[in-house]
């Protein structure tokens, strides 16, 4: 561990150990984080990163340890008590009103008052729209979160926490649902902060994001600090050496296998934006069986939208869906998933976990018929044995299968939905960033499940904002852009200049007009 | 220092896990108390006669509790089971007395079976109503049950014009007869009901832990639209519970009936209260996605034992109520601290151990 010097600390977290009921999270860390800097983090799930940021941020109290805030002890009984220390962070998991608009949403507990005549709903708004401009978010400040996707939602969450004005910034995966135009405005934001002395903590799994904004990085494993260095002296090899203890997994070997008959259509697939214009402006693909197929686009081309409305969530949508050549009659979810569809869902709060259930319940849940006997009985041997391959299978770290499935760490949770979905044997399967929050490891355990599926016969559509991924896993890129369908490309002729050319083609004329 | 901080910490931790254990079980604990308690205060509460008429009076709640338990558990609620209750009371009331007049002179009379079985289906259909309006119309659970509430003790109190159905002995020619043995009879020597109980309360833990459709009903409640994006249907998921509720009180309507040998249209009044409350008592949370069979039978047994044991201790009615919701509140608040209590002890514990 290098030496700090202690002029540039401004926090330090001093022997902490942090236990759950069950695990030890956390075991006496000590970290510093220095002013005017971006002190990163970077660990496997589940190595306690979350968990030592909840800490600072006052959400968690260590469970042995001290913290030190400027040399002197203190102590954060609430998230609220931090905040009056200068400490923001921008949580995993979104912590948002849906109910509530984004300028309340920002100035929550905060609100701007006019004396007794209550909230001065105008000078939030214009203060809100502020902030989010400074993130060039193109978000109307007056819209409800809950009609957000999630990506925007990110994006107030982020505005929020820089609304807070804070000394010490905690960005706990602030990038997962982002794309790289985002990205890009984010860092430059992070940088005016950091000259202004803010202390900056980051922590990603998109190691070359580290790379590019990082200035110290501090790897965690298994709840121990076990590396510290300056960013500018280390490379990827070295963060995926002292995060998984050895070389990284290759992206998953494209096995040669034929493709098959086409298996799944869509045809025209349109829906309508509550704002006007179309969200997905007549979409039609085919994939066939064994068959990869990476949709690239920036956040608001609607690659969400066209998975949703390919599940059935949208009833206002129009256009066609064909299985294994028949039309799907059924506009329901329910009704496609039993055609032979199934769908990662991007939000997997709201729509991927049942969170009083427990993990293993979780797993199993949509695909309980697999294991019943005379129709109704489920066969717990059997049901048993396929949440232990699912576990072994995508390297979930659970303590154990009984827990609450909140109780993991957020990529963990992601590759339960994963899991969840891959057990459905589905003809067709879709998956909305499924990579989203997970480590580099475990990426590589699910692209290679996926890589396994599509040799089996199944059709994959995955969405993805992250290049390297889209070029490394796909068969053939479609690329999507501001809901229409630009370009689609076999993977062989593809260049990474073409793709972002063609994911930046309807924006700009959006952005001219707006 | 170290030594001075293990020395506090053990005993503190072992009496906590001690009282973390005792928190988990407070439920059987609150059931032994009140055993306890009245078995000293109240004379003859122990006596052979005295437990089975009281057991009669839980069953009767119980399977209310048990029905309302699913549909709380999907995040839902049933208020017209009372009402239920009091319409199936006079569907078999009148079925048995008078059959089914035709109005051109014929009357169709159904043997004691058949009765039981058209009962039976009422409160099925009705539960279904309920179900069809909260899923295919989605009114809110709350207001969609209110209003079944009223209309089915409308229904209850015209069927009659407010009168009682009296003395159901049935005629022998009719082979409308031996209706009295839900109420009254004995097998092995416990009380029918108590037998319909025990197999009703087995197959809905067996259908809650070990079936499909008792895990999408704990996933409908914990998260409905994850739920719908598994691929469950959840509108039949729904209709389910609530039919299996109009089943559960169409039970009790026949139990009464039976018990009373007549049918009075206001039977079953705020019986939907005391369900909920059993449900509640036993550990369902009403935000949905938990709760347990056996932990309602218990809080329905705690709450049934209560109010009858009050009665054998001559304390007012007014006390009574006053007594009944304090036991609730505390319960519910025993379960908060439980879950607080419990991450503190296991933290001391690994705190120790790490
Ligand atoms: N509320 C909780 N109850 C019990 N265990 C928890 C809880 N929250 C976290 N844990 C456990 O603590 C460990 C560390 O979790 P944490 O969320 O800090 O991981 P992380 O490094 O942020 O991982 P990820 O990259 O997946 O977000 C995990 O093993 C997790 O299971
Ligand atoms: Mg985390």
């Amino acid at each position: 561990m290098g030496p700090i010097d202690d002029d540039n600390c401004v926090l330090r977290l001093d022997d902490v150990t942090k236990v759950y009921s069950g695990i030890v999270a956390v075991r006496h860390a000590n970290l510093a984080l220095r002013r005017g800097a971006v002190n990163v983090l970077v660990g496997e799930n589940g190595a306690g990163k979350s968990t030592l940021m909840r800490i600072i941020a006052g959400v968690e109290k260590p469970s042995l340890g001290r913290i030190l805030l400027d040399g002197k002890e203190v102590e954060f009984h609430s998230p609220a008590d931090a905040q009056r220390h200068g400490i923001g962070m921008v949580f995993q998991e979104l912590n948002l009103f849906g109910n509530l608009s984004v300028a309340e949403n920002i100035f929550a507990t905060r609100e701007i008052t006019r004396g007794l005549r209550g909230i001065d709903h105008r000078a939030q708004i214009a203060k809100a729209t502020e902030f989010l401009d400074r993130l060039d978010a193109g978000i109307d400040a007056e819209t409800l979160v809950e009609d957000l996707p999630i990506g925007q939602q990110q994006l107030v969450e982020i505005a929020k926490a820089i609304s807070l004005d804070t000394r010490i910034l905690i960005l706990d995966e602030p990038t997962s649902a982002l794309s790289a135009a985002e990205v890009d405005v984010l860092f430059k934001v992070i940088r005016e902060l950091k000259a202004q002395g803010v202390a900056i903590v980051y922590i990603s799994h998109r190691l070359e994001e580290l790379m590019r904004i990082g200035d110290y990085i501090t790897v965690l494993r298994d709840g121990q600090i076990t590396g510290h260095a300056m960013v500018k002296d280390i490379d990827t090899k070295w963060i995926v050496r002292s995060m998984i203890g050895s070389d990284a997994k290759d992206f998953a070997k494209s096995v040669e296998h034929r493709l098959g008959a086409e298996i799944f259509r869509a045809e025209e697939i349109c829906l309508p934006r509550r704002t006007g214009g179309l969200a997905v402006d007549h979409v039609s693909i085919s994939v066939r069986a064994g068959e990869v197929l990476g949709i690239y686009g920036l956040m608001g081309a609607g690659r969400s939208e066209f998975f949703e409305c390919a599940i059935g969530q949208h009833r206002h949508s129009s256009g066609r869906i064909y299985v294994d050549g028949t039309e799907i009659d059924a506009s329901d979810t329910s009704g496609r998933i039993r055609a032979g569809l199934a769908l990662i869902p991007e939000d997997r709060q709201r729509e991927g976990l049942v969170q009083a259930l427990s993990i293993a319940s979780n797993l199993t849940l949509a695909s309980l018929d697999r294991f019943v006997r005379f129709g109704f009985h489920i066969v717990g041997e059997k049901e048993q044995s396929a949440i232990t391959a699912a576990i072994r299978d995508l390297s979930i770290k659970a303590p154990n299968p009984d827990f609450e499935v909140t109780s993991m760490s957020g990529g963990n949770q992601q590759k339960v939905v994963i899991g969840k979905a891959l057990m459905t044997r589905p003809k067709v399967l879709l998956m909305d960033e499924p990579s989203r929050g997970i480590d580099v490891g475990a990426k590589a355990d699910v692209f290679r499940t996926m890589r396994r599926l599509a040799g089996e016969g199944l059709a994959i559509l995955f969405s993805t904002s992250d290049l390297e991924e889209v070029m490394a896993l796909s068969d053939r890129i479609a690329v999507m852009s501001n809901g229409r369908l630009v370009t689609v490309i076999d993977r062989a002729e593809a260049t990474e200049e073409m793709i972002v050319t063609a994911s930046a083609e309807g924006h700009k004329t959006t952005r001219e007009h707006a | 220092m170290t030594t001075a901080t293990t020395t506090t910490n053990a005993p503190e931790a072992a009496s906590g896990s001690l009282l973390l254990t005792l928190m988990k079980l407070r439920t059987f604990i609150a059931l032994f108390a009140v055993i306890a308690f009245f078995s000293i205060f109240a004379p003859n509460f122990l006596s052979t006669a005295n437990l089975i008429l009281m057991a009669k009076h839980v069953a009767l709640n119980a399977f209310l509790a048990m029905g309302m338990t699913f549909v709380i558990i999907t995040g839902g609620i049933d208020l017209s089971v009372g009402s239920i209750v009091g319409l199936c009371g006079m569907v078999t009331g009148g079925l048995i007395l008078h059959g089914i007049d035709l109005q051109f002179g014929y009357t169709i009379y159904f043997n004691v079976v058949e009765v039981c079985l058209i009962t039976l289906a009422v409160g099925i259909v009705i539960g279904a109503i309920n179900g069809l309006l909260i899923t295919k119309l989605n009114v809110a659970p709350f207001i969609a049950t209110l209003g079944t509430l009223y209309v089915a003790r409308g229904f209850a109190l015209l069927s009659s014009d407010g009168q009682t159905f009296p003395n159901l002995v049935g005629k022998p020619e009719l082979s409308t007869t031996g209706f009295a043995f839900l109420g009254s009879g004995r097998l092995l020597g416990l009380p029918v009901s108590i037998w319909i109980l025990i197999v009703v309360a087995l197959a809905a833990a067996y259908v809650a832990k070990y079936t499909p459709i008792g895990r999408h009903i704990f996933a409908v409640g914990g998260n409905e639209r994850a739920a719908r994006m598994s691929g469950i249907r959840v509108g039949r998921v729904k209709m389910f519970v609530y039919m299996f509720s109009g089943f559960c009180a169409a039970i009790v309507g026949l139990v009464v009936s039976s018990e009373l040998m007549a049918s009075h249209p206001a039977t079953g009044n705020s019986f939907e209260l005391n369900a909920i409350a059993a449900a509640v008592l036993g550990g369902t949370s009403m935000s949905g996605g938990r709760g347990t069979i056996g932990g309602t039978i218990i809080g329905a047994f705690v709450i049934g034992i209560l109010s009858d044991g009050l009665v054998m201790m001559g304390i007012s009615s007014f006390w009574q109520m006053v007594i009944k919701g304090i036991v609730i509140i505390v319960a519910v608040v025993v379960d908060q601290a439980q879950r607080r209590l419990q991450q503190q002890v296991t933290l001391m514990q690994l705190a120790k151990k790490g």
